[in-house]
């Protein structure tokens, strides 16, 4: 699998990532190597192997349905750019 | 052309957990904005989610009351999307391995069109917030109470084939979810809402056509008039010689009409992966078999139980047992009442016709069952007639107050002293005399008929508390009299 400009503007968007059309070229072939290695790993016979989740030998553990944390918004919301009637306030973002 | 209607349904299902599914945050409705997302729920750096055991245990419930697969093994995934409402950029979510695998409910029309809709899955995942859109300053306002809020997502197989069958599973849904108390059942609120996958085929098609998504609906009403709306416009776009697009649609019910969200599906690539901060959940018989003795009677064996314990028809049993609130109010009155058919026509009629007009939940409706149990005793002895008691309840419901209360407060005591009945009667026979000529000539076997005017005339007379039983009698014996 190889990828080309437009799929790279593709991920990038995705990602909400901003990135300047001289770059593409370079992204591309550092995705593409990436992509070669993972080529490489799928050559790899895997037949009666069931796919793996999680690399930890273990299980989730469970919480209990109780009430645990307070109402913490001023210290939350300190590091907010910008709050008003106890709301986040983000760009607009209705179409 | 003849077409075929096929539809499968994504309902969302918020879990009545007292806390989120993966933080301590408080899930309670109505709260101050923001009050109720912790570090967790908001996605500061360094925070770790743990999974609510409560959460677990309802969707296991879920799954037993549909009789399906419990997974033993499940694993959450990320589903990744940029939204100002999902401060994680990723829903967690599962995907290969959920919780509830295929299982199924049976569902009735109105019509008595009976069919087995099949479920493919049913998984948990996690809410996200709210987006106001509301003016500040050009800004939007998040409030990101509801995220975390624990969901069950129930996938149905393309079952159903018109919008009747549609709303009748999706209240089967309501009615399994209720009951088992796993969600409060508040439409409005959000508590459930529905996503329609809806397509056309020719009569006898194999091939399903294309589908079109209709989002977020939250009454059972709107799913039947949003997938009538969406199945004519395909019909006409493809009559027309058009094809249908496969895309997310929004429906408006004050234009009656769905129309397409296509700027949102350009980047539909979720990229789901397993989430490294979840392990797999694994759980065992053990587990399940306990849950499985803590399930309450479920909507199809409370309605084979009204129909064989209270000799009700299908239909009204269907209708009582389909809501929980609704089942244990009518158990109730009947209870007080002693009767059954009485109990279901008020429940159903009286009861329900003012809880519609008022747009009211019974579970905060004004008159009791205690309230309505004893006006229904009142009936039954003679008290007062059916009639009366639709004005007692009508006070009661504005004003409050006991059946006896009403009744003495308002004079409504039924006449049943026979005297008093025969003089009215008199009356009323002496001063329509041409309507007793009338009577006199006409065939003995349609007098009966006639008799309902002269009723009228006394019921008139006492402002309708005489009794009614009474009257016919007393109004056959002296009219028939005049006959011979």
């Amino acid at each position: 699998m190889s990828l080309d400009r437009s799929d790279v503007e593709q991920i990038a968007h995705l990602a909400r990532l901003q990135i300047d059309a001289t770059d593409i070229d370079s992204y591309g072939q550092s995705l593409n190597s990436i992509l070669g290695l993972v080529d490489q790993m799928q050559a790899t016979n895997t037949d009666g192997v069931e796919p793996l989740a999680h690399p930890l030998d273990a299980v989730q553990r469970l919480r209990a349905d109780v009430v645990t944390e307070p109402n913490q918004r001023d210290a939350l919301q300190a590091v907010a750019p910008a709050t008003e009637e106890g709301l986040f306030l983000v760009p607009k973002v209705i179409e | 052309m003849e077409w075929e209607v096929v539809i499968g349904l994504e309902i969302h299902v918020q879990l009545a957990t007292k806390t989120k599914i993966f933080s301590g945050a408080s899930t309670a409705f109505g709260a101050e904005p923001n009050t109720q997302a912790c570090a967790v729920d908001l996605a500061l750096p360094g925070t770790l989610p743990v999974f609510n055991e409560n959460a677990l245990r309802m969707a296991v419930m879920f799954g037993l009351a549909v009789n399906a697969e419990i997974g033993k093994r499940s694993v959450f995934e990320r589903k990744n999307y940029f939204y100002p409402d999902l401060p994680k950029g990723y829903q967690t979510t599962q995907l290969a391995e959920p919780i509830v695998g295929p299982g199924y409910v049976d569902i009735e029309t109105e019509e008595g069109v009976q069919r087995r809709v099949r479920l493919h899955h049913a998984h948990l995942e996690e809410d996200a917030g709210k987006s106001l859109h509301e003016d500040f300053h050009g800004m939007s306002g998040i409030d990101l109470n509801r995220a975390g809020t624990p969901l069950v997502e129930i996938v149905s197989e393309p079952d159903m084939r018109s919008s009747r069958e549609a709303a009748a599973y999706a209240r089967k849904i309501h009615a399994i979810v209720t009951t088992l108390g796993i969600c409060d059942g508040n439409m409005a609120e959000g508590s459930m809402r529905c996503d329609c996958n809806v397509s056309v085929r020719p009569k006898g098609e194999e091939k399903l056509g294309t589908r079109t998504e209709l989002k977020n609906i939250n009454s059972f009403r709107f799913i039947e008039r949003a997938i009538d709306t969406e199945v004519a416009r395909q019909i006409d776009l493809i009559e027309d010689g058009g094809t249908v697009v496969q895309e997310t649609r929004l429906y408006d019910p004050d234009k009656n009409e769905t129309r397409s969200m296509r700027s949102k599906e350009e980047a539909n690539d979720y990229r789901y992966f397993p989430c490294p901060d979840l392990l797999p959940v694994v759980i065992d018989d053990s587990y399940i078999e306990a849950i499985r003795k803590t399930l309450p009677e479920l909507p199809d064996a409370r309605r084979d139980r009204f129909m064989s314990e209270y000799n009700l028809s299908e239909y009204d049993a269907g209708v009582l047992s389909g809501y929980s609130a609704q089942a244990d109010y009518y158990e109730q009155v009947v209870k007080l009442s002693g009767d059954a058919k009485l109990s279901a026509n008020w429940v159903m009629g009286e009861l329900a016709k003012y809880l519609n007009q008022n747009d009211t939940d019974i579970k905060q409706s004004p008159v009791s069952a205690e309230q309505l149990g004893g006006l229904l005793v009142r009936i039954k002895d003679n008290t007062i007639s059916g009639n009366i008691a639709k004005k007692v309840f009508e006070i009661m419901w504005s004003k409050g107050g006991s059946a006896d209360e009403i009744i003495e407060a308002e004079g409504l005591k039924q006449v049943t002293d026979t005297g008093a009945i025969e003089k009215i009667v008199d009356d009323v026979i002496a001063s329509c005399t041409k309507q007793v000529d009338q009577y006199k000539a006409a065939e003995p076997e349609k007098r009966g008929k006639m008799i309902g005017f002269f009723m009228g005339q006394v019921m008139k007379a006492t402002g309708g508390k005489a009794n009614p039983g009474a009257v016919t009698g007393i109004l056959k014996q002296k009219l028939d009299a005049l006959c011979d």
